[in-house]
């Protein structure tokens, strides 16, 4: 049923129809009004779950953690800081493969302190072992967390789904909330795997020697590579349950006939589509690929999609310092050796710390590229308020 | 050896921790981390932090845990046991006992904060706590439960600050439950574990585990050494129930504290000569203070 309704609601009410028996979080804007409303929804009596208040994203992270080793269905929330704080957990539990599924509201990364978008965060815990889906719109957000549980128990990797702090989290939008026979139709009962339980005693967590361990990450990453066919397997069932495309590895958008393509993620490919819808009325072509799920990073789809693209240009609201576009090397990573040559393959980094990203800026970025490829440049920089002795 | 059967009497022995793990001869932890096992029983799923419990018993693919035993990091083990007992409720199954332990770092230093938020939090786990004075796994560097006058590898000329109550602090919480015991009285610290598992809520038992390599005494002289620091005072042993300090075991015949720090290698700096310090005196008023006020 349509309904006008904020992101973070949308979310915890798709969240609480997955029936999560453990929801532990500690509070973190912009991701509060997730939890805040999963807490009500829990309270009124509408889910039958545990919801652990903590006292800390660690915790927050470990008690998921703990939970989801003794069988349960367990989900968290959180943003920036948090998601920091957690980086330890992060790991350990995709090394423990315990099908957690979380919701990352992307925001920057102190110092200086920003409460406002970017994808720093989630780009930070990149290489922990969990899938992340990136959302477009509100409705995508809720959509991916359906079958984010469905892929973790699939699998058994944590999935995380990003969506964009403030832009998404606090929008109003017309979302389409399942009704929950669906789901459960949707959503089998979890049948976790390994659990601590006095019959059947086993040790989760072992330490591993030089032996062991190299095996294990070798096992992860190839779990997460075949995670592919998962992803793919649970974007068209739910197309086929719910009636609408959502997630799945990339998205094109006018594509075919694009003689320049925009690469990114999140919620600014909404503003992309509306600059490639002017740019074609003023007879240019250019497209877009949206990469959904950033891990596992959909190299051959990205390199099937562009092998005849010349002109591509990566925008991304995070940014390794001191090396420059994260997006765009996983991009320009997707194209083997020999077809790099000839290949422009820009990188911007735009909207650090919630700097609006407008249409004019894609466009002044768009043209750019057009007359010469950029190796690398921040998008919307006031270079009034950089003092000289700061360079 | 009538003497030690009777000694053993009361004492459960199922071996639910197993011989054959990796732990130095005469360690404190090792016994006392068998002790627990045995006397909370099968029924029980034990939630270790990282240290050396968790090495020398849990590696891959032959750990000693013959209950399900969950490890993940270093500070969290208070709460992924949270989680656990979520997940029991949430799941509703059970009742099972839910242990967490660690020492000193998971206990009172790092894991500070997890263990006072599943006190506050109310979880139905026991925590016990291993407390053998210093960062033994890392290689004997000081912790907040290093005493005073103690040589480790980061207070090389003697610490100089005083251990952290943990028990009363632990107690201040509200919890129902905290005991302290030593690894030479085994009957007391099954009774205390078992007696701890009727309770609902958090508990928390805090047990003194010597350490031979750590504090440098001989690794038969580990039950010797904790019955020293029970009868110097150092090491009050009682019961906290409902904040109220209990049962509180009393010295039959009260040791100076030298022939306590003696036999240890990590005070030997403290005797020029065979002649005690000063330190020593600052050390015999810490005992001579718990004496007071637990009246041992």
């Amino acid at each position: 049923m349509l309904k006008q309704i904020e992101g973070s609601h949308a979310v915890a009410h798709v969240v609480a129809q997955c029936r999560p028996n453990v929801i532990s979080a500690y509070p973190i804007t912009p991701q509060t009004h997730i939890v805040e409303e999963l807490a009500e929804i829990v309270g009124a009596g509408q889910l039958d779950a545990e919801f652990v208040n903590v006292e800390s994203e660690f915790s927050a992270a470990s008690v998921v953690l703990g939970a989801s080793a003794a069988g349960a269905r367990a989900y968290t929330a959180t943003s920036s800081q948090g998601l920091l704080l957690m980086s330890e957990v992060i790991y350990c539990i995709a090394g423990m493969r315990l099908p957690i599924v979380m919701t990352c509201a992307n925001r920057a990364i102190s110092a200086p302190l920003s409460i406002w978008n970017d994808q720093q965060d989630s780009m930070a815990v990149r290489d922990a072992g969990w899938i992340q889906l990136h959302a477009e719109d509100n409705q995508e957000a809720s959509d991916l967390h359906v079958q984010a549980f469905k892929i973790a128990e699939r699998t058994f990797l944590p999935v995380m789904v990003c969506m964009d702090g403030f832009i998404l989290t606090h929008a109003f939008e017309p979302v389409d909330i399942p009704e929950q026979k669906e789901v459960d139709d949707f959503l089998p009962t979890f049948k976790p795997r390994h659990i601590v339980d006095p019959r059947w005693p086993r040790g989760i967590g072992l330490f591993a020697d030089p032996r062991f361990y190299m095996e294990t990450r070798y096992i992860l990453h190839r779990a997460l590579e075949k995670s592919e066919e998962t992803i793919k397997e649970v974007s068209s069932e739910f197309a086929k349950t719910f009636g609408r495309e959502s997630g799945g590895f990339i998205k094109a958008y006018k594509l075919e006939e694009a003689d320049v393509v925009v690469i990114s993620m999140g919620s600014v490919v909404g503003t992309i589509k509306e600059l490639i819808d002017q740019l074609e009325e003023e007879g240019k072509k250019v497209g877009l690929l949206q990469i959904c799920s950033y891990r596992p990073f959909p190299r051959h789809e990205v390199y099937r999609a562009l092998k005849d693209k010349m002109n591509i240009v990566v925008l991304e609201k995070c940014i390794s310092l001191g090396r420059g576009g994260i997006l765009a090397s996983d991009v320009r990573w997707s194209f083997p050796r020999a077809e790099k040559k000839d290949r422009d393959i820009s990188s911007f980094v735009a909207g650090l710390g919630g700097r609006n990203i407008s249409i004019d800026d894609l466009r002044y970025m768009v043209e750019k590229v057009e007359k010469e490829p950029v190796e690398f440049e921040f998008l919307g920089l006031k270079e009034e308020l950089i003092a000289e002795k700061d360079m | 050896m009538r003497e030690q059967s009777k000694y053993l009497e009361g004492v459960d022995k199922k071996d639910l921790f197993a011989s054959g793990h990796r732990a130095c001869g005469g360690c404190g932890q090792a016994l006392a981390a068998r002790l627990v096992a045995d006397a909370a029983g099968e029924n029980t799923i034990a939630c270790v932090a990282t240290g050396c419990l968790e090495v020398f018993s849990g590696p891959y693919p032959d750990p000693s845990w013959r209950i399900p035993f969950l490890h993940s990091l270093f500070e969290n083990a208070s709460a992924v046991a949270s989680g656990v007992d979520a997940a029991y409720k949430a799941l509703k199954k059970g009742p099972v006992n839910i242990i967490a332990q660690g020492g000193d770092g998971s206990t009172a230093d790092i894991g500070f904060q997890s263990i006072s938020g599943m006190f506050e939090r109310g979880h139905n786990v026991l925590y016990v706590c291993y407390d053998n004075e210093a960062y033994m796994n890392t290689g004997v560097q000081r912790s907040s439960f290093t005493p005073y006058g103690a040589r480790t590898s980061t207070t090389p000329t003697g610490n100089t600050t005083r251990k952290k109550n943990m028990p009363m602090l632990a107690a201040d919480h509200g919890i129902p439950y905290v005991a302290t015991a030593t690894v030479d009285d085994f009957r007391d610290l099954q009774l205390k574990i078992r007696k701890a598992l009727t309770i609902e809520g958090p508990k928390y038992i805090h047990i003194l585990a010597p350490c031979p390599l750590g504090w440098g005494h001989h690794g038969e002289l580990t039950v010797e050494i904790c019955r020293l620091a029970k009868d110097t005072g150092l090491f009050p042993v009682y019961e906290i129930i409902d904040g109220k300090v209990t049962n509180v075991r009393k010295i039959p015949v009260k040791v100076p504290v030298e022939e306590y720090l003696k036999p240890q290698g990590r005070f030997k700096h403290l005797f020029k000569k065979g002649v005690p310090t000063k330190e020593v005196d600052v050390i015999q008023e810490i005992a001579n203070q718990n004496i007071e006020r637990f009246n041992l």
